[in-house]
């Protein structure tokens, strides 16, 4: 009892890199489609070529025919299976009611309308070609503006003007901003579909045990809990006699928070044949039938004083729902209207949102899910005052801001914005960018009949999401943080990381917590019966509530402890110091080990004290967290092609508290990367026949590493007051900076010309015509 | 995304592959990189795949009678790293350092994207520019054509049925002449929006030899004559360039498409074909 405890060196803060890599890079991780098991089955899922149809016959004679084919399903077959859900509730919501499988109408291009089931992946496909479907098609809408126009094909026939919902909120007096104004400022603002491209598409293998009735659901998926909670009430089974589990997944961006036809589907057929199914997600699958991002059209007004000072904001927000809800597919544009006033001081708007159905797949939850409408949408405006002003981009942001002695701040929306300072990262990243220099070189550059551009983007985000009111589903994530006998820890966490590097940052707060080395700390998460329950990772939400959580069990954890080192070292006096204890009078200590062992053993307990070292935290959030930053972008404008060259591109981001730099910059990386995907190249475009016309990556133009600037990437950190680690959250503000920073750099290129707005992608052909005079 | 059953073959002997080959509905498989996505689209579904990639003699770069000689099965990237390419005729190492991807590169074969015709891709514009030859060979007879009457229409070629490419002959190029192959990329695919491969060579201060290949603006790649004819003999300043280059499009029927219209893909082969000239034009000797 007398081991030496040393001084353990702190790990948040540091430069770790990543526990999960080892097994990503070395090819020995396991995803979905590597899961094999004996008798396992294959599925295909037959589904609708057309954006619209009557199904008047399905003929699977043939298919069924096929040596190997064990059952065909069609959509009669799994009536009873419950709806896809639609979580979220809006006032007077209109929830189209959604089959796993289509049973007599088809409304979009892919809707699962049958599914085959063979002994091999290669049976099933093509029995799944012999299945015959008899449609009739009908006129279809793509366009979220043409699907409100009278007379407009509806996607639903019992609702012909295509309306899901209205929205409406008002905060303040917009009528008298407006009626006061000295200048308002107009624009049409688009943000279009995007496809959210994860490595890895989804999957699922279903495992039926007839034995006691219970079935393991593996899938692709950042929600194993809420999938679980919602699966087992689509199948009609006890939610305790369903498993889910998560295995390594590759990527989300928030298409798999979600629960989909196809995870129902397999559960169903598993149940169906008393053998395993598995059915992996093709990439074209994955275009056509997981969920699509963004997909708005925005009107914005914004009154203003002639000195700068935004006074009012109003915004019409027309979000294409595409033809049925998916898990959060109606809550995503009412995120964009909390974040509508930005970063600036301005207590009067007025939203209008209206969803609307179209022949397309629906739109949910996509890395940054509502955030970067509103971002772009307001730092468009705020740069379109300014020119309109002709004030400086930075002068007319330093203007509006709300200012440092603000916080807690009550915005016009509803929101409380914990903590700020939102000039910080402007100015930092007006100085790594040479502001006063490069504005001289695009006076040089004009001189001489260059376009050059410098744009700026000062973005506010909501993170960690959310408080259970705020929420579909609770907005708290749980933690059980466990010494095991030998005295090593091993943390179960409810949020579900995938990507983002959890594995390693909870157990840097976990080691410096309790004193231990990294390596003694196991992260587990991702199989409901393994972790106690759990809402998920999505939101930026992980590490403010998730690690909040497992740091209050650790606290729970170390009361314990040192009750059981008060017992073992026999002493009153007894601190807990970096993985043990030490009798603070005689200076004797004993290690966590030496705890955990006697803990277990039990052979004495501490008063009122029970065996064992586990402790189990659900924490609340009392608040969301609001991280800020500043990106700005020099751009040139290659006047004879159109293309556009990104010279510089300059994030600084204040996420709060910074756990893993490395972890962040490789957030802040990934999170720009889909900003400028968003900005330059990606559109999700269907025809108006409902085809995806960008059905493949040889169409859907993602970003490519030879095709991107450096990152100049850095911080300031403001700690958030909402949770005792004082971090924000980071995975999406990259996107959410990114895209406002880009376009107002290229419309500040091409302002001599007199252009004001361009709507994403800023493709070379678009940028093209302007140049030659073409209005925008 | 999964093809239709088919079997596979891959001799080691050209003549046993060309037997195969002979069968009704056999398909030569020499990368992969556009043939595998067709067939896991199901948009091609051959009976009888003849994998062409481990016939060695279809695998080689050798220098020949003033011309290169390169093999069917040669990868972009043999192309594009092959000292004797990159000293000898540098043009085409320069279009195969455009193709694609690295992985492409390292799968993808010249005799492989010939054979493709897709109206988009590299090396066309610069084998028209080069002259270069083409030979086929089947079970029964080997011949021999210039380039310009190998591509016959999107997706179509010359070869016959049973018939695959053999080598790609390209002539040496002389040191005094200048070449550069410019290209706007398609940002998903990678293709060519347009593609220009100019070679140059000036005499006496005038421009005595200039060839000009076309990839991407319409439904097979060309050789735009007017363009050279327009250059040649006059001192190649950029004026003259410019109105060369002002031809490229006359009279030809230019694709549209998500990625550029018809017009602006016109308009882009004319800023495409004066920047190709100009590079070329500098590294003339």
């Amino acid at each position: 009892m007398a081991t030496t405890i040393t001084q353990t060196e702190k790990l948040v803060g540091k430069r770790i890199r990543r526990r999960e890599d080892p097994r990503l890079i070395t090819g020995t991780a396991v995803y979905v489609d590597d899961i094999q098991m004996p008798g396992m089955h294959h599925a295909c899922i037959v589904r609708s070529p057309h954006g619209a149809a009557k199904i008047k016959s399905i003929d699977t004679k043939a298919a069924a025919k096929l040596p190997g084919v064990v059952a065909v399903f069609v959509g009669k077959d799994t009536e009873k299976v419950g709806p896809v859900p639609c979580g979220a509730s809006l006032p007077g919501l209109r929830v189209p009611h959604h089959h796993i499988l289509a049973i007599d109408r088809v409304y979009f291009v892919g809707h699962p309308v049958a599914v085959v089931v063979a002994t091999d992946r290669y049976i099933a496909a093509d029995a799944a070609d012999l299945v015959e479907v008899n449609y009739e098609p009908l006129p279809t809408v793509t366009d979220p503006e043409k699907a409100l126009a009278a007379g407009a094909p509806a996607v639903h026939p019992e609702w012909p003007d295509n309306t899901a919902f209205n929205f409406h909120q008002d905060g303040g007096d917009v009528d008298k901003a407006f009626a006061e104004a000295e200048v308002v400022v107009k624009q049409r603002i688009t943000s279009q579909r995007l496809i959210p491209t994860s490595m890895e598409t989804r999957g699922v293998v279903a495992e039926w045990h007839a034995g006691d009735r219970s079935l393991t659901l593996r899938s692709s998926t950042q929600i194993p809990h809420l999938l679980r909670t919602l699966l087992a009430m689509m199948l009609g089974l006890e939610e305790n006699r369903l498993r889910v589990v998560t295995p390594e997944v590759g990527g989300g961006f928030g298409s798999k928070l979600n629960v989909y036809a196809e995870e129902a589907l397999m559960g169903f057929v598993a149940m169906k044949i008393g053998k395993p199914v598995k059915w992996i997600e093709s990439r074209r699958e994955n275009f056509t039938c997981t969920i699509h991002g963004r997909g708005h059209v925005d009107y914005y007004e914004v009154a203003a004083k002639r000195d700068g000072t935004i006074t009012g904001i109003k915004l019409k927000l027309i979000q294409d729902l595409g033809a049925y809800h998916q898990l959060l597919t109606p809550a995503i544009p009412t995120l964009s209207v909390l974040m509508m006033p930005g970063l600036y001081n301005c207590h009067n708007i007025r939203a209008d949102i209206v969803g609307v159905f179209t022949n397309a797949v629906p739109t949910d939850a996509y890395r940054g899910a509502g955030r970067p409408e509103a971002t772009h949408g307001i730092e468009r405006m705020v740069d379109i005052l300014a020119a309109e002003l002709k004030m400086d981009p930075a002068d007319i942001r330093r203007k509006n801001f709300v200012g440092n002695d603000a916080f807690p701040y009550a915005t016009a929306t509803g929101l409380t914005y914990d903590s700020g300072n939102y000039a910080a990262p402007l100015e930092k990243a007006l100085d790594i960018v040479g502001y006063k220099k490069v504005r001289e070189e695009q006076k040089q550059a004009r001189s001489e009949g260059r376009f050059m551009g410098i744009g700026i983007s000062t973005y506010g985000e909501i993170c960690a999401i959310g408080p259970s009111p705020a929420t579909p589903a609770g907005g708290w994530e749980s933690a059980t943080v466990k010494v095991e006998p030998s005295g090593k820890v091993t943390v179960m966490t409810g949020a579900s990381p995938h990507g983002q590097g959890e594995e390693t940052t909870f157990a840097q707060i976990a080691a410096d917590e309790l004193g231990v080395g990294i390596d003694d700390v196991l992260v587990v998460h991702g199989d409901t019966a393994v972790v106690q329950y759990g809402i998920g990772t999505f939101g930026s939400r992980g590490t403010a509530i998730g690690g909040t959580a497992m740091y209050f069990a650790i606290q729970e954890l170390k009361k314990k402890i040192v009750k059981y080192g008060a017992m073992l070292l026999a002493s009153e006096d007894v601190s807990f110091v970096n993985g043990g204890c030490v009798d603070n009078k005689s200076g004797k200590s004993i290690t966590l080990a030496e705890i955990a062992a006697a803990s277990y053993r039990a052979m004495a307990l501490p008063p009122g004290e029970t065996p064992g070292l586990v402790a189990t935290n659900f924490w609340e959030p009392p608040n969301f967290t609001f991280p800020f930053g500043a990106h700005i972008v020099v751009s040139e404008v290659d006047k004879d092609t159109g293309a556009i060259t990104l010279k510089r591109y300059v994030a600084v981001d204040d996420c709060g508290k910074i756990i893993n730099p490395l972890i962040v910059d490789g957030q802040v990386h990934g999170g720009v990367v889909q900003g400028l995907g968003q900005a330059l190249w990606e559109q999700a475009v269907y025809d108006d026949d409902g085809q995806l016309v960008t059905g493949e990556l040889m169409d859907y133009a993602i970003p490519k590493a030879s095709n991107l600037p450096w990152i100049e990437s850095s911080h300031t950190e403001t700690p958030s007051p909402v949770n005792p680690l004082g971090v924000k959250g980071v995975g999406e503000a990259g996107t959410i900076g990114c895209s406002p920073a880009v376009v107002n750099s290229v419309v500040d290129a091409l302002s001599p010309l007199g252009v004001r707005h361009i709507d994403m992608p800023l493709t070379p052909e678009k940028i093209w015509n302007l140049v030659q005079g073409g209005k925008a | 995304m999964i093809a239709q059953n088919f079997e596979y073959s891959a001799p080691t002997d050209l003549k046993e592959a060309l037997g195969m080959l002979a069968a009704e509905n056999a398909k030569a498989l020499a990368g992969g990189m556009s043939l595998i996505p067709a067939m896991k689209l199901r948009l091609s579904a051959p009976e009888q795949l003849v994998d062409l990639g481990r016939i060695a003699e279809l695998n080689y770069i050798r220098e020949d009678g003033g011309a290169l000689r390169i093999g069917a099965t040669t990868t972009h990237y043999q192309v594009e790293s092959s000292p004797l390419v990159r000293a000898k005729c540098p043009l085409l190492a320069e279009a195969a350092a455009h193709i694609g991807d690295i992985q492409v590169r390292n799968m993808g074969t010249i005799g492989g994207s010939v054979a493709h015709a897709d109206p988009a891709a590299d090396y066309p514009a610069s084998l028209l520019a080069l002259e270069a030859k083409i030979v086929l060979v089947s079970a029964k007879s080997q011949r021999e054509m210039p380039i310009a009457d190998f591509f016959v229409d999107t997706f179509t070629t010359a070869l016959e049925p049973g018939e695959i490419v053999r080598e790609l002959i390209v002539p040496v190029e002389e040191q005094s002449t200048g070449t550069s192959y410019q290209k706007m990329l398609q940002p998903a695919s990678g293709f060519a929006i347009v593609g220009i491969a100019a070679r140059v060579r000036k005499s006496g201060g005038k421009i005595a030899m200039v060839r000009v290949g076309v990839t991407g603006l319409s439904g097979k790649p060309y050789r735009a004559a007017n363009v050279e004819k327009t250059l040649e003999g006059t001192a190649g300043a950029l004026a003259d360039i410019q109105k060369a280059a002002a031809v490229v499009a006359d009279g030809v029927d230019a694709n549209s498409d998500l990625f550029a219209s018809a017009q602006y893909r016109a308009h882009l082969a004319r800023i495409y074909t004066t920047r190709a000239l100009t590079a070329a034009l500098s590294r003339t000797a």
